[in-house]
């Protein structure tokens, strides 16, 4: 497995060094699906200039990276292009290992459900077997690393591939039942972003159900291991954020990045709900709507914990579609992070209702942002209302896709206790309906 | 009124001895024709000649331009010898207007200056105005240092002269008020130059018109009266002039050379430039009469020295004038003749002065070009990115100088600093001082300071990439297509003398005056403002707020409805539905108590 692998990671790499020496290299920066205020090179290009002159940063309202990164890109601002290629590199094999190590715990459970005869017998077709699992890792690094969003990513050096990197470790790291490492990545994550904070519940769940604790709240050893995991998060959290208090020794960072996340005051569009909405927002109603719409991000996360306590991974999955949706300031970057998922969850495509027409949906409304945004912006011919009728199709799609996938998950788990082949009372062929 | 009107006589006195005094200093340093008087323009450090309180000086300067346009530069100074600051509160004004005097010690301003400026002053064909001011209105205040909330008066202060001036400045607030660290410094005394105590304001949009003239009138002391009045009849044509700008400098000066004891100078100053061939009177011959359709009957009775400037070396004058006076100004030597008002004899038997001016040959002559001009464009295409060019150039053959460029983006267009190019014939010139402040959204603006050495003969070019921001839809002006004025850049120099280097009035001159440029005259301050810079942003529809508003809430219940479906319902076996009559059949016969069907 390692050879396909070698080779997956030699091929995207020649295309991303490809694209950096093309023409291109210019114009893919420029293009507002590929960054967003929050990630652009050209902000941290500038963060670099304005520390070389003097001024703090956070002076202005151009930069808002973390002062981390800010640090990070003082000693490597020389090899950019190798650490955006590296960092993609870097979370295909994350998400490569993770999916592998993944795959032998379902493979290993669902073999001894078998052995227990838990299973219903007509389900017997649903059951995965190891020959389909076996290329699965390679093709989710394949997801990421030849998925055209990572690669106009890349290729604009969006700091965007470097979170996607750390929340690839922290996934990895959970996978592999390291509890330390794991924290420390997705605070890392959240000191990034804000938004990985919902992945905190996935990650706790998946660990307990690794070391075989319930979640029962009378048990006091999942209190225990709770609250070290929470300790080990929040300190690592606490360590960073102190850490770049002490770099730049002031506090502006918080209003800066965080504050920008959360109050939305650059509206330069992008291909999120946030720009246009509060574009065209009443003034006295602003603050309101701000808090619904980032509520949003974080409102799922403890339905979903309890519905899918069980399966910590397909939450995690869902958790970042929710956050690449949602967020304040999405790029397609974040869209690849989790479509690179989806070849993981093969098993249920029998499941899936509408794949045909999303996908279809996802790919035009990619075609066409560049075409509305070149009507809106440079022709003059075409008004923000084309550009934003584009994004809102953009999103349904990308919602549809992921309840979707939801709905496939759910009802693979019904009928692997329920039987394959419903029959009703009086004997004749069943549907399955939501009630 | 009355003690007021018998002041004249010792002024007049005064004014003889003042102009005795400096015949004498001519004698000693000119060498030219006996009835030239030397005077001096321009110059704030001037010793006022009277020890009185308070005096009032006007007057006019006439200058034809080499574009065939006539320049009229109308200047007013009052000066008091009073404190507004200290203790005792200032009630007994005479000279010097209340309302401006109230301001000043309200709050505690060391200096103040405001211009208003409709058109465009063209530097390429009109040489350099005397006093430089960019389009629209232009504030700048130094406060004294004992002001410990400096924005909060600053706010209060632009809402004050707001009222006071007729203008839009109260549209003036934190988001195009910037502080400079180097290019504004203060005019008069004081060499406090912490520039917590500046703030520097430009309202490119603002349209000067008639309606600030009326205030700018209740200034003065004569009001309306002679030869004010020439004034207003000009400004009633402001519309077919070129260039039109008032202003208001107040500060705080020098009583004497030995700045004893200080005085306060109001200085106000309307120039209009005239376009008389579009008016339909390009036979190069005017008059006072044609241009202000009015002529001159006497002089303001409260001004201590009222003259008419005339800039006669093209011109041929009726009635001509014995008095000439040669003054440099921004390092050009010229020849005016005098017209003194305050002299009888100036009126002749008519009573009346309506001065004729023709050319006195068919070609303008050449002109001496501007050692220093600058010029701003956006380049790029699209609403997405652009890039500012700044051009400046330095026309003197062989000196270099360096010269202070300071910008004022607005917030909206985002700059990238580190887009900063400077490039002098065709190579990187480093500017050797930057003070960049960078835009805080919806707080402040950009401010862009720097000091660059323009080589000799030269264009350079200031180059620096922006953003263009989408605004929330009440951020937008009126018109928003129309796009979004950011404001001139200043460039301030310390400019080498033309004087020095024109060969032409050296030829004249006698041959050991001229060997060596002479030391006062060899460099002086300028300050150059170029074109405002008119940007288009994307524009939102601003017809679609409820529109936006429910399809985003639609797209964001479609997310929650569908995960809250799969989250609060389970998967059930669909059993078929009775019937509508088997349903009836069935609720009948439970009210009955008999089994269901």
């Amino acid at each position: 497995m390692a050879a396909p692998l070698t080779l997956l990671l030699i091929v995207a790499v020649t295309i991303r060094a490809v694209l950096f020496r093309s023409s291109l290299a210019e114009l893919i920066p420029e293009r507002v699906e590929v960054v967003s205020p929050l990630n652009a090179w050209k902000r941290v290009v500038e963060g670099l200039a304005l520390l070389d002159l003097g001024v703090s940063p956070y002076a202005g309202d151009v930069f808002h990276e973390t002062p981390l990164i800010i640090y990070f890109f003082h000693f490597v601002i020389d090899y950019a292009e190798i650490v955006f290629m590296m960092a993609d590199a870097l979370t295909a094999v994350a998400l490569y290992l993770a999916v592998k190590d993944y795959n032998k715990t379902v493979f290993r459970k669902q073999k001894y459900a078998l052995e227990a005869e838990r299973y219903p017998l007509d389900c017997l077709e649903l059951i995965r077997t190891p020959k389909e699992m076996y290329y699965i890792p390679l093709k989710v690094a394949m997801f990421y690393l030849l998925n055209p969003f990572t690669i106009l990513s890349c290729v604009a050096k969006s700091t965007c591939g470097l979170n996607n990197a750390v929340i690839a470790l922290f996934i990895l790291c959970t996978v592999k039942g390291s509890s330390l490492m794991s924290a420390i990545f997705l605070a890392l994550a959240t000191y990034q972003s804000i938004y990985p904070l919902t992945l905190f519940a996935p990650a706790l769940l998946y660990l307990l159900q690794r070391l075989y604790i319930p979640v029962n709240w009378q048990r006091s050893s999942f209190w225990l291991f709770t609250t070290q995991y929470t300790f080990m998060y929040l300190g690592s959290l606490c360590v960073m954020v102190c850490l770049s208090f002490f770099l730049l020794s002031s506090w502006d960072f918080l209003s800066s990045v965080y504050g920008f996340i959360l109050s939305v005051p650059d509206l330069t569009p992008n291909i999120g709900l946030f720009w246009y909405f509060f574009a065209e927002m009443f003034e006295h109603f602003r603050l309101f709507f701000i808090c619904v719409f980032q509520i949003n991000v974080f409102f799922y996360t403890i339905p979903l914990s309890i519905k899918l306590k069980e399966h910590p991974i397909f939450l995690i999955f869902m958790q970042i579609a929710i956050i690449s949706i949602f967020k304040s300031y999405p790029t397609v970057g974040d869209i690849a992070l989790y479509m690179a998922f989806l070849p993981a969850w093969n098993h249920l495509y029998r499941f899936l209702r509408n794949i045909f027409l999303v996908s279809v949906v996802l790919l035009a409304c990619s075609a066409l942002f560049p075409v509305l945004w070149h009507l809106w912006i440079y022709a003059g011919s075409a008004n923000s209302n084309f550009y934003y009728a584009i994004t809102l199709l953009f999103n349904v799609a990308q919602i549809l896709l992921v309840s979707d996938y939801f709905y496939a998950y759910l009802r693979r788990e019904h009928h692997l206790t329920h039987g394959l082949y419903l029959k009703r009372k009086d004997g004749s062929e069943a549907t399955l309906v939501l009630k | 009124m009355q003690n007021l009107d018998s002041r004249p006589a010792p002024y007049a006195k005064d004014q003889t001895q003042e102009a005795a005094e400096e015949e004498r200093q001519w004698e000693a340093t000119e060498v030219k024709e006996a009835d030239h008087v030397p005077d001096t323009m321009q110059t704030p450090d001037v010793p006022p000649p009277t020890p009185a309180k308070d005096q009032f000086q006007e007057e006019l300067v006439i200058r034809p331009l080499h574009s065939g346009d006539i320049y009229a530069s109308f200047q007013f100074r009052t000066m008091w010898d009073t404190d507004f600051l200290r203790g005792s509160k200032v009630s007994h004004y005479r000279l010097f207007p209340k309302s401006l005097g109230q301001v000043i010690s309200k709050f505690s301003v060391r200096e103040l200056h405001i211009s208003f400026t409709q058109g465009y002053w063209r530097t390429m064909q009109w040489g350099q105005p005397f006093l430089p001011s960019p389009p629209g209105a232009e504030l700048w205040v130094w406060f004294q240092d004992t002001v410990t909330d400096v924005d909060g008066a600053w706010k209060e202060l632009t809402n004050v002269l707001s009222g006071i001036f007729c203008a839009s400045l109260n549209f003036i607030d934190s988001t195009n008020t910037v502080q400079p660290s180097a290019s504004f410094k203060p005019l008069g005394l004081g060499n406090v130059t912490d520039q917590r105590f500046l703030r520097y304001a430009v309202l490119p949009r603002e349209i000067v018109c008639t309606e600030n003239l009326t205030p700018w009138k209740k200034l003065l002391p004569c009001g309306s009266k002679v030869p004010v009045c020439l004034m207003f009849d000009a400004l009633m044509k402001v519309a077919s002039s070129q260039s039109f700008r008032l202003s208001y400098n107040t500060s705080e000066i020098c009583h004497n050379s030995y700045c004893k004891s200080t005085v306060w100078e109001l200085r106000q100053t309307l120039n209009v430039v005239f376009d008389l061939h579009t008016s339909g009177q390009g036979k190069r011959e005017w008059s006072l009469f044609k241009m202000f359709s009015r002529t001159l009957t006497e002089a303001c009775p409260l001004a201590s020295s009222s003259k008419v400037y005339v800039d006669g070396e093209l011109f041929e004058l009726s009635p001509t004038t014995p008095l000439l006076s040669q003054a440099v100004v921004l390092g050009d030597r010229r020849t005016y003749s005098v017209y003194d008002l305050t002299n009888q004899a100036t009126f002749g038997q008519t009573r009346s002065l309506n001065m004729l001016l023709r050319w006195r040959a068919a070609e303008s002559g050449d002109m001496l070009r501007p050692l220093l001009h600058g010029e701003r464009y956006v380049a790029g295409y699209g609403l997405q990115t652009g890039e500012i060019h700044t051009l400046m150039y330095n026309n003197h053959p062989y000196r270099a100088f360096p010269v202070l460029l300071l910008d004022t983006v607005p917030w909206y267009l985002r700059l990238y600093i580190h887009t900063l190019t400077v490039t002098s014939k065709g190579r990187d010139n480093k500017p050797s001082y930057i003070h960049y402040q960078p835009s805080k959204d919806r707080l402040r603006p950009h401010l862009l300071e720097m000091l660059v050495q323009l080589p000799p003969n030269s264009v350079t070019e200031v180059t620096m990439q922006f953003e263009r921001a989408l605004l929330k839809w009440t951020e937008y002006t009126p018109d928003p297509n129309h796009g979004f004025y950011v404001g001139s850049s200043v460039i301030s120099a310390l400019v080498p003398s033309v004087v020095a280097m024109d060969t032409n009035s050296t030829r004249e001159c006698p041959l050991f005056s001229s060997f060596f440029p002479c030391k006062e005259e060899s460099s002086y301050f300028m300050r150059v403002y170029t074109e405002p810079l008119l940007v288009n942003l994307p524009t939102p529809d601003f017809s679609m707020p409820y529109n936006v508003i429910c399809l985003t809430c639609t797209v964001v219940a479609v997310g929650y409805g569908s995960l809250y479906n799969l989250l609060t319902r389970t998967f059930q076996v669909e059993e078929p539905s009775p019937g509508l009559a088997k349903r009836l059949a069935n609720i009948i016969r439970r009210l009955r108590g008999v089994p269901l069907l």
